[in-house]
């Protein structure tokens, strides 16, 4: 799932290959503990993130149900590993191509109609999924956490970079994030910043291909 | 000192000065009366025997003269470059009441370069005591670091670095502009660090990777923070985090660290406007100022509430930057930020101020004019108000004493803090400072180390 031009150079890679820097983890682990039910949502390349927290949160105790979304088949990945750690899972496609149809938020909000009791929302994907999986708890009063991806530069709180306003305060999503209570978050302000370098990732990526030669 | 021409050298990262010819160095040097009171040594706050070196220069010992320099200073290349000796050394010059202070700063860096481009001439290095077994963690690579581990090494101690980036020298990597201090030299002087046993461990955030009690655990016997304060401070005024307005941490670490003058060469680049503010008077905010010149801005602004009298930036650095044609606001305090909707900004509305009273710094305190509102169209902006200490480590670091400020207490003469075998120097314990400054603290830490490993 290759998207911009770093991607796509790691994705040459073969193993064995080395890259020149490596740290982590950075900023705050998310918070476990047996709240009672969970719904963790996955938007595409997110599963990776969401994986591994729907499964601390099933050893924790918690009954979780699982709604893993992408644009189309060729995107889920990771289907089965998070099947295995859920009490349930639902995958959606945007056009049908496999699963149920339609966004995440739908089986999300059925869930939520349907007067079981959820605890605890976790929602992580692209910012745009992610507010609206905000939009779609709020009417329900659910806890909604989510992972926020702004550009960040050094990971460890030096730069302010990251700035996010969660709750009207501005937070470094670096290092008092990444996960944040969804319904306190400012969406159009993180998208903004993450417009930022829109045209210099452009750039780069047209740099990159006319020197490798390599055109999609 | 010859320089790069103004209109020339504000278009590239390359070095300002351009340092004495043999011949400009031997007059200077030979200009020093050898005074027998040498106030110059006091001046300096790693104490270099400046006398002796200057005599060695006049008599052509250049290899002596390097030997004196080290012996003293292990970061002479980055000294003679960013040192404030207008208040150090040459502040103190017995020359200072006549024609001129002896140009200290200028003879070291002539010889800190002469040592780099002659590597071969220098007689080998005097060879390392026999290993102590005992063993530091020095955690940060900036000057205080660097200095703490040298001195260390020398006295046979086994010392590892633990720096949070991938590449060490802090500050002198991040901060310093290219074209202030080339980060070859930087490179240089870490090489010769490591060249004395100490190893270096990049990409080890310590408060997150490891903590420094676990360090201790893992058997080190002596611990030094040098992790500097590299948490920005802004405004908090409306608008701040509109697109296009950069703490002057990222500003300088993205140019400087990431290479974004060299995009697209380098991933990293910078969204420089045409009209770019700098807030704030220090020697960051002239190098913040200078770099938006340098990455193609049409027109600089340095945005300071106080007077020029009050600006603390290094001399240098202000007369290079107002002959570089940056424009400076003086009596002017920002008090909200303008966007264009779209989330990227178009303003700052300011208020000018006058001076009143001394407060608790000393300087007068800077008081806003009422009705005296005004707004610059700017559309980049660099906040340049300063910095403080990361509270990463303090934060989980148990026993350590922290003021108000997030500075580290500790010991004035030794750095010893009051956890046991935590020793700490440098803008970790001073604020936001200077790289000789940390570079003393981190010798005089290392002394008291040293004391503390050979009583153990």
């Amino acid at each position: 799932m290759e998207v911009g031009k770093t991607t796509r150079e790691l994705g040459l890679l073969k193993t064995g290959d080395s890259i020149m820097s490596l740290t982590g983890p950075l900023g705050l682990p998310t918070h476990i503990e047996n709240y009672g039910t969970v719904i963790c949502v996955a938007g595409g390349f997110a599963v990776a993130p969401v994986m591994p927290i729907a499964r601390a949160m099933k050893q924790a105790g918690n009954k979780v149900i699982s709604i893993l979304g992408a644009r189309n088949k060729e995107l889920i990945f990771w289907e089965d590993e998070l099947r295995s750690v859920s009490d349930k899972l639902i995958v959606t496609t945007d056009d049908g191509t496999y699963g149920r149809k339609g966004l995440v938020t739908e089986p999300l909000k059925e869930i939520l109609q349907s007067g079981e009791k959820i605890n605890l929302v976790v929602a992580i994907g692209p910012s745009v999924m992610m507010k609206f999986c905000a939009r779609t708890t709020q009417p329900f009063g659910v806890k909604t956490i989510v992972s926020l991806n702004p550009v960040m530069v050094d990971g460890t709180g030096m730069c302010g970079c990251c700035r996010v306003v969660v709750g009207g305060q501005t937070k470094f999503a670096c290092v008092d994030g990444p996960d944040f209570d969804a319904h306190q978050v400012d969406w159009d302000l993180l998208a903004a910043r993450q417009r930022t370098y829109l045209e210099q990732e452009k750039q780069a990526m047209d740099n990159w291909q006319c020197r490798c030669g390599q055109h999609s | 000192m010859p320089r790069q021409e103004a209109a020339i050298r504000a278009k590239n990262f390359k070095e300002v000065a351009l340092g004495y010819t043999p011949d400009m160095a031997a007059e200077e040097a030979s200009r020093c009366i050898q005074c027998p009171k040498r106030p110059c040594v006091e001046g300096c706050p790693v104490n270099i025997d400046i006398p002796e070196f200057i005599k060695a220069l006049r008599e052509g010992k250049m290899a002596d003269a390097v030997n004196v320099l080290k012996k003293t200073n292990a970061l002479p290349g980055i000294c003679g470059r960013v040192c404030p000796q207008e208040s150090q050394c040459e502040a103190k010059c017995t020359l200072l009441k006549q024609k001129a202070p002896v140009a200290i700063g200028r003879l070291e860096r002539y010889l800190a370069d002469w040592e780099r481009e002659n590597k071969s001439s220098m007689p080998p290095a005097a060879p390392l005591p026999p290993p102590t077994g005992k063993k530091v963690a020095v955690i940060g690579s900036g000057p205080s670091g660097l200095t703490a581990a040298a001195e260390l090494a020398k006295k046979g101690h086994a010392v590892t670095i633990f720096e949070a980036l991938h590449v060490g020298g802090g500050v002198l990597m991040y901060g310093i502009p290219e074209f202030r201090l080339p980060k070859e030299i930087v490179q240089n002087e870490i090489n010769f660090v490591k060249s004395l046993g100490v190893e270096l461990e990049l990409d080890a955030v310590i408060g997150k990777c490891d903590t420094i009690d676990e360090i201790l655990a893992e058997g080190y016997d002596a611990v030094f923070l040098g992790t500097g304060a590299g948490l920005p401070m802004f405004l908090n005024i409306p608008g701040e985090n509109a697109n296009g307005i950069y703490s002057a941490n990222e500003w300088l670490t993205r140019t400087n660290l990431m290479k974004a003058y060299l995009f697209p060469d380098y991933d990293t680049p910078l969204k420089v406007g045409k009209k770019v503010a700098v807030i704030g008077g220090g020697n960051v905010a002239m190098d913040a100022a200078r770099c938006a010149l340098r990455l193609g801005a049409e027109q600089v602004y340095i945005v300071y509430r106080r007077s020029e009298a009050e600006l603390p930036a290094r001399k240098e650095e202000v007369e290079n930057a107002m002959e570089e044609g940056i424009i400076f606001k003086f009596l002017t305090n920002p008090t909200k930020f303008l966007d264009d909707g779209k989330g990227w900004v178009t303003g700052m509305e300011c208020i000018q101020m006058e001076l009143g009273e001394p407060d608790a710094s000393g300087r007068r305190r800077p008081i806003a004019r009422q009705g005296s509102e005004f707004v610059m169209n700017i559309d980049t902006a660099v906040v340049a108000l300063g910095t403080t200490p990361n509270p990463l480590i303090a934060a989980t670091t148990l026993g350590l004493k922290t003021t108000s400020h997030g500075t580290v207490v500790a010991d004035e003469t030794t750095g010893k803090t009051v956890k046991d075998k935590v020793w700490a120097g440098g803008d970790i314990v001073t604020g936001a400072a200077t790289v000789i400054s940390a570079m003393g603290a981190g010798k005089r830490a290392a002394a008291d180390i040293d004391k503390f490993l050979t009583n153990l």
